[in-house]
């Protein structure tokens, strides 16, 4: 249980996606539904209230297409940076890396160092020139001076699959974490999901999406920096007593201190880092946040105050981690007879807010998490709507000769179906272990839209050929070795022994990608070859200074 | 004055003048001086986790439960941070004052 336990985590941490991975088994492991806490309902049913309002407010100017997908270019470098934070500081970190660090100590703290090194990449290698180049989604970027059908077909589908791996593994996470929150019944809450987050993207675009991210953005990183403030006021300020007590309360001793187990070879070491690098410079929800500013130069900013509260935000989750152990692992009124945590090991971090600041601040922590989760799903449903509406049915079925009213009322009605389609994934995996889907989609990430987007952007050789053979290699290896690794082999279908040994596909995923689009490029003697070089240059200027024509 | 769409002429012009090229040149060794040295540390500090955990597991001194890997976490995340830091200052005192200089030159 333990192990299977760990490896939810593992998979869940590594999202951006609140809660994805949580295989419901392991959360329902605790026991009975949780007890219905007035206060946290009430904290909730404000939150919702607000972000209606927002949305309400943001449905008012939501005019044009640019408004739908991109919030007209008015949101600023510091509101996109806690935006951008919002996507990142996820149910996933706040719940999935504090439990991890609660079960394993330091091991824990990978996923936390993670979490941080995708920013400076993304600022330095991807940021600007995305801004640059592109308008609406990242499609626009690939296929600027590559084939407009097939990659903006391609890059639909990188989106796509991301989305809805994401979507399946957060509405099961979600709904049970709701159901021991505020003991709402599964699938009311993953219905209740659907709903808000359709309200929220189809009529409030992303300037509905973005606030309602900002809000929650704002509320976590006060609820978590103030939880680690509680924790270490109760140390007396000091790190070794947190740390000691905590070995006090592991299992292992001062062995929570030390780093091992969890990664044994260097292959799966190095897979998992490109993981982290690579795979959230491949999310769509990261992604389109680009667009959201004015220019490049706010593009750079939002970066750098992102990476300023992530930073912050991730050494508060440090303090959580090892604050359970020390304050909660060894009182009894948060355990079961088997002593594991009441609504499973994931609850940690809820625990300890009940311990340290009372039903209050359990209230609003519940609440908080929740409002996390409303959030992160609005952004993918908003991505997944920008790529349906302006890749796929403008510019490949329509050839760009659609209005934008026609547009807009495939925007505005793709949310809807796609909030369908999660409620009912969401009952239909009930109960499932979606732990893989966690890995994969940040492997996809990784595998697809990340080396099309980079190679596109920085090699003059890239041809169309090229980019959509190494791009369908990445998405099928990528696939492939998570099917036939420990997470489905073995947990899902139930063979005893996994054929791909390592958790993370992303070295070969990615190897393969890039080795096949630079292969399937240089072989490219086409005349479409020679029109994808020679637009190149052109781009090249324009990723380097901006759009002079705007 | 605005142009419609960058053509061949203002290809041209802009590829001879220097000061995009010094753009172009002071941005990647900037961009690259940066992430390959963060992604060597950050590579480096997974395996050192799988070939030396004893090294990050030693306490920081005799007789404490603190180990040396918790400092290197913390160094890590400042380093990060300091990088983009380092990176956006850059940016803004010095690429934004070339693009601004090279969109001027073609009007002129």
């Amino acid at each position: 249980m333990r192990r299977r336990f760990f490896l939810s985590v593992m998979a869940l941490a590594v999202m951006a996606a609140p809660v994805p991975a949580l295989a419901s088994g392991a959360i329902t492991a605790g026991g009975a539904r949780g007890e219905t806490n007035p206060i946290a309902i009430t904290m909730f049913l404000a939150i919702v209230a607000l972000t209606l309002l927002i949305t309400w407010w943001a449905a008012k100017r939501t005019r044009s297409a640019s408004d739908f997908y991109a919030a007209g270019n008015r949101i600023t470098g510091w509101q996109n940076g806690m935006a951008i934070a919002g996507d990142f500081m996820s149910a996933a970190s706040f719940l999935g890396i504090s439990a991890a660090i609660y079960m394993r100590g330091y091991d824990g703290l990978l996923f936390l160092i993670g979490s941080v090194m995708v920013w400076p990449v993304i600022l330095f290698l991807i940021a600007e020139r995305l801004r640059n180049l592109g308008t609406y989604t990242f499609a626009d970027v690939c296929a600027q001076r590559l084939k407009r059908a097939p990659m903006r077909t391609m890059s639909a589908c990188g989106t796509l699959a991301v989305v809805a791996l994401y979507m399946i593994a957060q509405m099961v996470g979600a709904g049970a974490l709701i159901e021991i929150l505020f003991g709402l019944d599964y699938s009311y809450a993953v219905i209740m999901v659907g709903v808000l987050m359709t309200v929220y993207v189809s009529f409030g675009g992303m300037i509905a999406t973005t606030w309602v991210q900002i809000t929650k953005a704002i509320l976590l990183f006060i609820g978590g920096v103030v939880l680690a403030g509680l924790v270490m006021v109760h140390v007396g300020f000091s790190f070794e007593t947190l740390f000691s007590h905590a070995a006090a309360n592991y299992p292992g001793g001062t062995s929570v201190m030390v780093p091992g187990g969890m990664m044994k070879d260097p292959i799966s070491a190095i897979s998992m880092g490109l993981a982290f690098l690579f795979g959230p410079a491949g999310l769509p929800h990261i992604l389109i946040r680009f667009f959201t500013v004015p220019d490049a130069r706010a593009a750079r900013k939002s970066v750098l105050y992102a990476t300023g509260i992530i930073s912050i935000f991730q050494i508060a989750i440090l303090i959580l981690g090892f604050g359970a152990l020390a304050l909660i692992a060894a009182d009894p009124a948060y355990l079961t007879a088997s002593g594991q945590l009441i609504g499973g090991q994931n609850m940690a971090s809820v625990h300890l807010a009940h311990a340290v600041g009372g039903n209050l601040f359990l209230g609003f922590i519940s609440a908080v998490a929740f409002a996390t989760i409303l959030a992160v799903v609005a952004g993918l449903t908003l991505s997944a709507a920008s790529t349906v509406a302006h890749d796929l049915y403008a510019n490949v079925f329509r050839h760009g000769t659609a209005s934008e009213r026609q547009i807009m009322r495939v925007a505005k009605i793709t949310p809807l179906v796609i909030g369908i389609i999660a409620i009912l994934l969401g009952i239909l995996f009930k109960g499932q272990n979606v732990a893989f889907m966690a890995v994969l989609a940040f492997s996809v990430a990784a595998s697809i839209n990340f080396p099309i987007l980079f190679l596109a952007m920085y090699w003059r050789g890239l041809t169309t050929r090229g980019a959509v053979i190494g791009g369908f290699a990445g998405l099928a290896t990528a696939a492939v070795l998570v099917v036939l690794s420990k997470v489905v082999w073995v947990d899902v279908i139930g063979f005893s022994q996994a054929i791909f040994p390592y958790s993370y596909p992303t070295l070969f995923s990615m190897l393969a990608a890039f080795s096949c689009a630079w292969l399937f490029s240089v072989t490219d003697r086409s005349e479409r070859a020679a029109k994808d070089r020679a637009g190149f240059d052109v781009q090249y200027i324009r990723s380097q200074i901006g759009d002079i024509t705007r | 004055m605005t142009f419609r769409r960058i053509d061949s002429d203002i290809e041209k012009r802009i590829k001879a003048n220097p000061k995009y090229h010094e753009l172009v040149a002071r941005r990647a060794r900037l961009s690259w001086g940066l992430v390959i040295p963060l992604c060597l540390l950050y590579l480096g500090y997974q395996l050192a986790v799988v070939w030396a955990p004893g090294v990050l597991g030693a306490p920081i001194a005799e007789g404490m439960v603190t180990t040396i890997g918790i400092p290197v976490v913390f160094v890590i995340i400042g380093v990060l941070m300091a990088a983009t830091g380092v990176y956006v200052w850059r940016a803004n005192t010095c690429y934004d004052r070339l693009i601004a200089e090279i969109i001027e030159d073609l009007h002129s």
